[in-house]
């Protein structure tokens, strides 16, 4: 794995691409380690909003040198970023997490599910997997995004929880709606779809990588506070708890209890 | 230019040292930074067994600083020893490790294991505010400080520092008792106890309700303590809370530390701890100081 380094970037272009979500492209030599699932820590240049915020990384630009972070505004941190405009820098901790095991779907026939916020790291999974795919995105109503980014890697459905654009519901409902089948499932989203989908993968005796969050300090598995409960005791922890910014944010939905 | 310091009789290259619990056992900042450019590595606490730590969340951010209750999560001595202690070992740098337990019998447990490993000091953590039992319970007070002190210091091999709590009403009395029980050193401050709620959630930011309060944000109160607690014993202090800088750590030192550790900021700059020793240097040199011993305590009255 790629040493971790904060670096200083550069912002290229950012835009409001949904209510209170944003699409930041950044140039940053981050990019020639970074791979689906894996995420950055930004720093809010206000002295007072000390800690990084863990942003997954929606897309990665190699040849360009150019990383894409798609997020909600959702405080003080997240506010400030939303103001930056091109040419502005800011630093960035990275890459850090171990990303989404492309091994385990490649040649497959794959779900990528995404919800709300947590659509935006499903973009390089999709770009990144060599399978095929079945992009299935959760969204509260008709402000969608992304939707046209994915549909270039595979097949989109989309469910809305008011029914205002394709199936009404999350995207399980897109599952049964469209009889749909899958040899292994990634996703990233709010828990109660987490915990839907380690359910449902269970039934069907497939394994589903997911993408957990946590308030997080360090990002770097120092200070133990974004944990999460595992079914095995851990070679690092030797108690039921994984750290999620380093042993995750991806596990295999068996592995932790959520 | 001198820049070592004695503590304890030990020599450390350096006053700069990382404060428990803020720093793992320095591997996942080696990636950040030269362990051998610090004085000193102090580990995250080790109890006598494994100890799974509070329900997250763990963390909350506040104006200038930081809230948490990870409630000493740590493998236990066994995976300690066999881990943690080899990999410090590969650096020039000073191992301290920070020791914590719910009863004094825990304590005395980790710190007899302790006494044939290759560690140059233990910190005895009696002021973490984040478990139910043990921890802070021996260190609000005056007589179960002096107890466990010297306890402690009847089975330790090593120099004992014992690290203070803020959270109570005269330090110089919880130095005073250390002191007179034995302690070797003193560290302080541990967080400050507090909270915070999400006012739209109606909700504790914390699971465990309140938190330890670190950095810049407490900073001040840290530097009086020093201060304070320098002036009421003889034994060296290592000061810390919310250093973020060389200029804050040069604070500290003219308060009366001996020492200083660097513990939140490690998490805002994960390169902070050789920027503090690098600046103290650079502060040496334009003020012509020769040793850096000539700062301790060295304030103006």
């Amino acid at each position: 794995m790629a040493q971790k380094k904060k670096v200083t970037v550069t912002v290229v272009s950012q835009k409001q691409i949904a209510a209170q979500v944003y699409d930041l492209w950044l140039e940053t030599e981050l990019t020639e380690d970074a791979h689906a699932g894996q995420f950055v820590a930004v720093y809010p240049h206000n002295a007072a909003t000390l800690l990084p915020r863990p942003i997954s990384i929606c897309e990665v630009d190699r040849d360009r040198g150019r990383m894409r972070l798609v997020y909600r505004v959702a405080g003080k941190g997240t506010a400030e970023f939303s103001a930056y405009r091109m040419g502005d820098t800011l630093d960035v901790l990275g890459v850090l997490g171990n990303g989404f095991p492309l091994e385990k779907a490649a040649g497959k026939k794959v779900f990528l599910m995404g919800g709300g916020i947590g659509i935006p790291p499903m973009l390089q999974l999709a770009k990144e997997l060599e399978a095929e795919k079945h992009i299935l995105l959760g969204y509260r109503d008709q402000d969608l995004f992304l939707q046209e980014d994915m549909g270039q890697y595979g097949q989109v459905y989309i469910a809305t929880e008011d029914g205002s654009v394709g199936v009404q519901g999350n995207v399980m409902d897109i599952i049964s709606v469209n009889e749909l089948q899958a040899d292994v499932i990634m996703a990233c989203g709010p828990m109660p779809m987490l915990r839907a989908i380690k359910q449902y993968a269970a039934g069907q005796k497939i394994e589903a990588y997911i993408s957990l969050e946590e308030r997080m300090a360090c990002g770097v598995g120092a200070c133990l506070g974004c944990v999460c409960t595992t079914s095995r005791i851990d070679h690092h922890s030797h108690v039921n708890n994984a750290r999620i910014c380093t042993d995750g944010p991806v596990f295999e939905a068996g592995d932790v209890e959520i | 230019m001198n820049t070592k310091v004695t503590i304890a009789g030990v020599t450390l290259n350096n006053p700069v040292m990382t404060a428990s619990g803020t720093f793992g056992s320095g591997m996942e900042y080696s990636d950040f930074v030269d362990l051998n450019r610090l004085g000193a590595v102090v580990t995250k606490g080790v109890a006598n067994v494994p100890w799974p730590g509070n329900k997250v969340p763990r963390v909350a951010e506040t104006y200038g600083g930081m809230l948490n209750a990870i409630g000493l999560q740590n493998p236990g001595i066994d995976v300690f020893v066999k881990r943690d202690i080899p990999f410090l070992q590969r650096y020039d740098t000073k191992i301290i490790v920070n020791v914590c337990g719910k009863t004094v019998e825990d304590y005395l447990e980790v710190v007899e294991r302790l006494g044939e490993e290759p560690v140059d000091m233990l910190e005895i953590n009696v002021s973490c505010p984040n478990v139910k039992e043990g921890a802070i319970a021996f260190g609000q007070r005056p007589d179960s400080l002096y107890d466990i002190t010297s306890q402690v210091k009847k089975k330790a091999k090593q120099p004992v520092i014992m690290k203070l709590s803020p959270n109570v009403t005269d330090i110089t009395e919880m130095a005073k008792a250390a002191e007179a029980a034995g302690a070797d050193a003193l560290s302080m401050i541990n967080t400050i106890t507090g909270m915070k709620i999400d006012i739209h959630k109606r909700q504790f930011a914390l699971a465990n309700k309140t938190g330890g309060l670190s950095g810049p944000a407490i900073k001040p109160v840290a530097v009086r303590m020093v201060y304070q607690a320098a002036h009421a014993v003889k034994i060296p202090i290592i000061g810390m809370g919310g250093i973020a800088n060389a200029e804050d750590a040069v604070e500290f030192l003219l308060a009366g530390a001996s020492a200083v550790a660097v513990g939140a900021m490690n998490f805002v700059n994960p390169y902070v701890t050789v920027e503090v020793a690098e600046g103290i240097e650079a502060y040496m040199e334009r003020y012509g100081i020769e040793d850096v011993s000539e700062l301790i305590g060295a304030v103006e009255e």
